[in-house]
């Protein structure tokens, strides 16, 4: 009888438990990674480099998301309302207070803490599907609230503002795209560091030791409450980052841009790069990306359902996402070193 | 007191919408433990598949039956073809493979019966009912048809060997198989069943908010807040929370100022959410008592 029970205890853990050292990738890899990415966009258009920047800003989302769900193994659907705080926050700011953007990114990361912080407080006692609808509700909300007649002087309403687009500083020989790429990289890279350390501070550990069980957590002396909305509001900061990086690479931002659809590609890009794994999430933005595109040129009646086949086939392949591959790929590697 | 006794009952009329997708949510929950996207797809889905009956001559009760039949058949082989493969992953990746399906029936969908909006019959006419202006009787029928369907599920699940089967196999599924229970089956029985309930309510729904492909994507998101407000747990509590969201939603609308119908939704999700403040299982759910 107890054995059944345990079964049923196990069968609630929304999110398996990954050893915090699986969460990222060697040096060497990480170094090899971060070659290339300040290498490839001199050699390539300034469309591609747009999307390279895109990439990036998503991949910052999803890595929020992998923090908070990967890491204190909370769901949310509300990613998107968070991401659209940071997008309004810099452009109103850069538009009508005239801030430099690169200042306004730090703005934007403390108030979208201070927003997720504080919105983790009631979520607290929610978990699981609960959470996630509350999480949906805040996502649904948000276009709406941007559209309100009284914030319409700052928001513009539903036309939304325009973004100027930053030159590049010091009188640096390269086009905006360009030096925009490299500022996001700058800001990613550092964003990603500090995620990394999170984790593997006393805090990440508070993160996962309530991820695998929250009740076992709390007797060891974990505060759960704290943790657990301090990675809300973390995961916000970083979302709202991604928000800002996205509303001056897009140039324009609008309450319909940051719809519910933005939450669930996020989520998809979370899955797809492996639940828990950090460099998977900048695996999940090129799928969230690139796989719709790809799924309009096969073809443009039936994109939807390409693009669901092509996902069914990613997760029956590997339904552990990006991480599976990279495990396999590192067991190849310690196989051949052997021989 | 007028506008207030009117709106309640234009709410019970909505409600008994969500009532229906709320009870196919709950039914599914039941059998695999995971909120499913793409029910209100799938739904959609089953009510072209009657609709496209009809034009081709079948009388509304002889269509009703075979979608009926065609959506458990389809749901069943859904479970065993798309989704019995990930049994075994990750929740989340379930989650993905919902978000999948949706996306495939709901392109599909609009290739085979393209996106203009459709007229769909109703069997109980639309009169208004017994003199009121606010509850036709399509409506009214709409409530019969779920209480109905709700007594039909309750004496099944309480009274029948295979309901309490699917009770076992969904509650305690290692010791349902020690008795000799085939769980796998049963969840493909409750996914054909959650099919059929999906399908009844979108062929319910159709002639209130017209056929498209993309009329469930509200009412799904109404189905869902009612399923979890009345707690997942519970198919009584399920329709009685479709209720409560129909009305919560017509109350807001009229009593709240400066609230369009935009606002409309966010104001009744954070109701709900205020109420799974208080009461973090639904107002009728199981309190789940988990091991460390």
């Amino acid at each position: 009888m107890s054995a059944a029970e345990e079964v049923v205890a196990e069968g609630h853990e929304a999110v398996e438990a990954v050893p915090k050292r699986a969460m990222t990738l060697g040096t060497g890899t990480s170094l090899v990674v971060l070659a290339a990415l300040l290498i490839v966009p001199m050699f390539v258009k300034n469309f591609i480099i747009f999307q390279m920047t895109m990439l990036l800003i998503y991949g910052l989302a999803v890595l929020a998301l992998n923090i908070l769900t990967g890491g204190s193994g909370q769901f949310s659907l509300g990613q998107s309302a968070f991401y659209a705080v940071g997008a309004y926050v810099s452009a109103v700011l850069m538009e009508h207070a005239n801030i430099n953007y690169a200042l306004t990114i730090p703005i934007s990361a403390a108030v979208c803490f201070a927003f997720g912080y504080l919105f983790g407080k009631p979520a607290l006692r929610l978990s699981g599907v609960y959470l996630a609808l509350a999480t949906f509700a805040l996502a649904t909300a948000m276009p709406q609230l941007l559209k309100l007649n009284f914030l319409e002087h700052w928001t513009g309403g539903v036309q939304g503002l325009v973004v100027t687009k930053p030159d590049a500083p010091f009188g640096l020989p390269m086009s905006q795209d360009m030096w925009l790429y490299y500022f996001t990289l700058i800001v990613t890279v550092a964003i990603y560091i500090f995620s990394v350390n999170l984790l593997r501070s006393r805090s990440g550990r508070a993160f996962m030791a309530i991820r695998d069980n929250e009740i076992a957590a709390s007797s060891m002396g974990v505060n759960v409450a704290l943790y657990k909305t301090l990675a809300f509001g973390v995961s916000a900061g970083i979302t709202g980052v991604a928000g800002s990086l996205g509303a001056i690479a897009v140039q324009f931002v609008a309450p319909d841009s940051y719809t519910i659809t933005l939450a669930i590609s996020l989520f998809l890009g979370m899955v797809v790069g492996g639940v828990g794994w950090l460099p998977g999430s900048f695996v999940g933005a090129a799928f969230i990306i690139f796989v719709p595109n790809m799924a309009e040129s096969i073809s443009k009646g039936l994109s939807g359902a390409v693009f669901g086949v092509l996902l069914f086939l990613v997760i029956y392949l590997v339904p552990h996402g990006a991480r599976q591959v990279a495990i396999l790929g590192q067991q190849l590697v310690g196989k051949l070193r052997k021989n | 007191m007028e506008l207030f006794t009117n709106q309640v009952l234009a709410g019970i009329a909505t409600g008994a919408i969500y009532a229906c997708m709320a009870l196919a949510v709950v039914m599914i929950y039941q059998a695999i433990d995971h909120l499913n996207f793409a029910q209100g797809e799938m739904a959609m889905f089953s009510t072209f598949i009657s609709w496209q009956l009809m034009q081709w001559g079948v009388s509304y009760w002889a269509a009703f039956l075979i979608t009926l039949a065609f959506s458990f058949v389809a749901g069943i082989a859904i479970e065993r073809i798309l989704f019995k493969p990930l049994a075994k992953a990750p929740v989340l990746t379930n989650v993905a493979g919902f978000i999948a399906l949706f996306a495939i029936i709901n392109s599909s969908a609009g290739l085979i019966w393209d996106f203009t909006i459709k007229q769909y019959p109703t069997p109980f006419g639309s009169a208004p009912f017994l003199g009121s202006q606010l509850i036709s009787t399509h409506q009214a029928g709409m409530i019969g048809v779920t209480v109905l369907l709700l007594l039909g599920l309750y004496f099944f699940f309480q009274y029948t060997r295979i309901g309490l089967a699917m009770r076992a196999a969904a509650s305690v599924p290692e010791s349902a198989r020690l008795v000799g229970i085939n769980t796998s089956w049963m969840i493909a029985l409750g996914w054909g069943m959650a099919t059929a309930i999906g399908s009844i309510a979108g062929m319910l729904i159709a002639p209130v908010v017209f056929l498209e492909p993309n009329m469930m994507g509200g009412v799904l998101i109404y189905g869902f807040a009612a399923a979890v407000l009345g707690g997942l747990s519970s198919p009584f509590g399920a329709v009685v929370g479709g209720f409560l969201v129909g009305i919560f939603e017509n109350l807001a609308g009229t009593y709240i100022p400066g609230v369009g119908n935009e606002l409309k939704l966010p104001i009744a999700l954070a109701l709900i959410i205020s109420v799974l403040v208080v009461k973090p299982a639904g107002l009728f759910g199981r309190h789940i008592v988990k091991r460390v």
